[in-house]
């Protein structure tokens, strides 16, 4: 059985090497300026060293340009991408069609990870983008294990699906944060609130606690999960999908790399001994259980759950 | 005033005064084969519909293809387009009959498809390419560069991301030749539409294949963690936490929209009433042409604004054609609010001889009350019901009853189609 890449989001440089002896095979860094969500501030002399460090270890380093862009940064892209190529990055995770003009214009060939997050819903369109450039769909977080099977048995590009951590619900480019403070007239709030990442919005109705930050991508809210199936690998591996990513956006470094030990000892038990893994599988659910914070339960995302529309 | 393009002509000097040449398009939402023919009668140069699959609004009418058919032929008579809204982001199990389905818009006639997702594009390219493609603002459209990557796709149109100001649109006209549409009116997705899945986590529904059920406008209280101890933002007599965005109404800004050769201006709302279709319709539609005829002299007049009170069920705000929106253009403590007026009925008839207009029924009027009238050939004026008799000719204390025909007096006449609404 092929073993599929660990992915994963450092915070910074330093976390890089505590995660490479955890056993990560690939690093998402960027820049909020081009990139969303990201665990880490990665400037460009710091991207450089990561990709150092990790070629050095045999990793990989995906650079995020999946900003939704406006006319202003979308001309910036050429030069940025041309920095990403020079440093000898891996790859580009995208999402705006702008960022597949300026590879075309600048770095022809450069190889692209296709990551709209909520819109990667269906095998085709993964390799419509494939047919541009794509070596790589990354899919949607709301989606069902047989939908993600089903897609990998029938796009060519590689898959990569996020197997842990919170997920994005919600992206406005207003401040709403801010917007609030504002209409309440809490102006201490307001000056903090850029940078601040320990806001929940509560949902009383489902007593469910959901992250909310600003920065200059606008307003994101997040799940008040955190999705964990370390003791469902099984069929995603047998069917090939080629990269696991474990997402550590608002997350401590510490529980990354625990997090990241964790999947490293399920995803090698479950390539060379399926059946020890079925022994120790749900003792590595419960290991994982251990590091969340009290008001984010673990749960399944939407692998097993059925939406309607 | 912006910059006019360079590129493309949007006026012309006749008989020594400016007039614009380049009209754009007033595109309006049809929930229904009725509102379709409203929205054309009162003024829409196109509309847009959904079909029974792949729209995104799964709770609106949405037309069968014999509807469809209807329409388009319909629509012909007053030389107006009629485009299907495809723009869901298909999952693998979507992909089954889609070529089908594509190939029957294709033999309805519609003009063009409004489309999200690439296989959508793609297969609509391959069973119906006379079927227009059109980029749906579910993309989030928002820089040039990926608008000049859709018109390298072929595509014939691009709908903005709601969050475009007017000088970014300005640019992607100056880069790239292709049609531009944009929203001028209606409710707004506060989230980028497309990365929005609230609606999949809370109630199991996939808002991007037409199940969205607006959490953005419920209430949420705001929490502070800080090392595991939370503490509550929002106090017991603050307003909760919202994110709710007002309407947009760009009315002011169409002239600035003229001028940078936005090529149709879309009014949002297919789960709108008719009252509110003809009202919104109507009112751009005079903006529009006035405009156009006399841009030198041209003036908001402060009745259109009135006008559109009358359906508003929300306060409204020009997000983000004007820019980036501040919080007053976001709802706090309130829940929208009831428009200023009902509609209380359609003209079926009128005869000059007697004075007398048929009407159906849509909302309780009783003699006494003052109602006014407004139709897309007429100017609006008020009215005092007299008697108000059945079609058998009783004599009735009230229209009570929804879809009931009833006849009174009117002073000046009316026709077919035309509204009357009562102040509240």
């Amino acid at each position: 059985m092929k073993k599929p890449e660990l992915l994963v989001t450092p915070g910074s440089v330093e976390e890089i090497k505590k995660q490479i002896e955890a056993g990560a095979d690939a690093f998402v860094v960027g820049e909020q300026r081009y990139g969303l969500r990201l665990a880490g501030e990665f400037n460009r002399e710091q991207i450089k060293e990561a990709v150092a460090l990790a070629h050095a270890h045999g990793k990989k380093v995906y650079v995020a340009v999946n900003a939704i862009f406006h006319n202003k940064i979308a001309e910036e892209l050429d030069e940025y991408v041309a920095f990403v190529k020079e440093a000898g990055a891996d790859a580009i995770i995208f999402g705006d069609p702008a960022v597949v003009m300026a590879v075309r214009e600048t770095i022809p060939g450069f190889p692209l990870h296709w990551s709209p997050e909520t819109i990667a819903t269906n095998y085709y369109t993964a390799d419509y983008w494939g047919r541009r450039g794509a070596v790589r769909a990354v899919l949607a977080r709301e989606l069902s294990m047989d939908a993600i099977i089903e897609t990998k048995e029938n796009a060519e590009v590689q898959i990569e699906v996020q197997v842990h951590g919170m997920t994005c619900m919600f992206q406005s480019k207003r401040p709403l944060l801010g917007h609030y403070f504002e209409y309440m007239g809490k102006n201490m709030e307001i000056e903090k609130r850029q940078g601040t990442q320990n806001m929940l919005l509560h949902d009383p109705e489902r007593n469910n606690k959901y992250p909310i930050y600003e920065d200059q991508n606008g307003t994101h809210i997040m799940s008040p999960n955190d999705m964990c199936i370390i003791d469902e690998l099984q069929d995603l591996i047998e069917a090939g999908i080629d990269s696991f990513k474990i997402d550590g956006v608002l997350q401590t470094e510490e529980y990354r790399v625990e997090i990241t030990k964790l999947y490293r000892k399920a995803i090698d038990l479950c390539v060379t001994d399926q059946d020890q893994y079925e022994e120790e599988k749900s003792e590595l659910f419960k290991a994982a259980q251990k590091h969340q914070q009290k008001h984010r339960p673990l749960d399944s995302g939407f692998f097993f759950k059925e939406t309607v529309y | 005033m912006m910059q006019a393009l360079k590129n493309d002509r949007i006026a012309e000097i006749v008989d020594g005064k400016r007039v614009i040449v380049k009209k754009p398009e007033l595109l309006a939402p049809a929930g229904t084969l009725e509102k379709l023919k409203i929205a054309i009668h009162y003024g829409a140069d196109a509309v847009y519909i959904g079909g029974q699959e792949y729209g995104l609004r799964s709770n609106a009418g949405n037309f069968t293809f014999e509807e469809m058919r209807e329409g388009v032929e319909f629509a012909k008579t007053y030389g107006a387009k009629v485009y299907v809204t495809t723009n869901i982001y298909a999952h693998n199990e979507n992909i089954d009959g889609l070529e089908e389905y594509l190939r029957g818009l294709g033999e309805v006639g519609v003009t063009g498809i409004i489309v999200a997702d690439p296989l959508i594009i793609e297969t609509c390219r391959r069973v119906a390419p006379n079927v227009e493609v059109h980029l749906s603002t579910q993309q989030s459209l928002s820089n040039w560069r990926a608008v000049k990557y859709w018109k390298e796709e072929g595509l014939d149109r691009v709908v903005l991301a709601r969050e475009t100001t007017g000088e970014e649109m300005r640019l992607m006209k100056e880069k790239v030749d292709i049609e531009i549409e944009t929203f001028i009116h209606g409710a707004m997705c506060i989230a980028y539409s497309g990365r929005c899945v609230l609606s999949n986590h809370m109630t199991a529904r996939d808002s991007n294949r037409g199940g969205c059920c607006q959490s953005c406008r419920w209430d949420y209280n705001l929490v502070e963690i800080e090392d595991g101890s939370e503490t509550a933002i929002t106090q017991k007599e603050d307003s909760p936490f919202a994110m709710s965005p007002k309407d947009l109404r760009l009315l002011q800004s169409i002239p600035g929209m003229i001028e940078l050769g936005i090529d149709s201006l879309k009014i949002e709302g297919r789960m709108k009433s008719i009252h509110y279709v003809a009202t919104v319709v109507g009112v751009y539609r005079k903006v529009i042409d006035a405009y156009c005829a006399d841009p030198e002299n041209f003036e908001i007049r402060s009745e259109w604004l009135e006008e559109l009170e009358k359906c508003a069920n929300r306060p409204a705000a020009p997000a983000f054609f004007e820019g980036t929106p501040g919080a007053d253009e976001q709802l706090f403590g309130v829940h929208g609010k009831k428009a200023s007026h009902d509609f209380t009925g359609l003209v079926v008839d009128y005869d000059a001889e007697t004075q007398m207009v048929t009407l159906q029924q849509r909302n309780f009027f009783r003699p006494g009350d003052t109602v006014e009238f407004f139709g897309p050939n007429m100017d609006t004026f008020t009215q005092v019901v007299g008697t108000i008799v059945d079609e058998d000719g009783n004599e009735l204390d009230a229209a009570r009853h929804p879809l009931q025909i009833v006849q009174f007096k009117v002073d000046r006449p009316v026709s077919k189609d035309d509204m009357m609404r009562k102040g509240l």
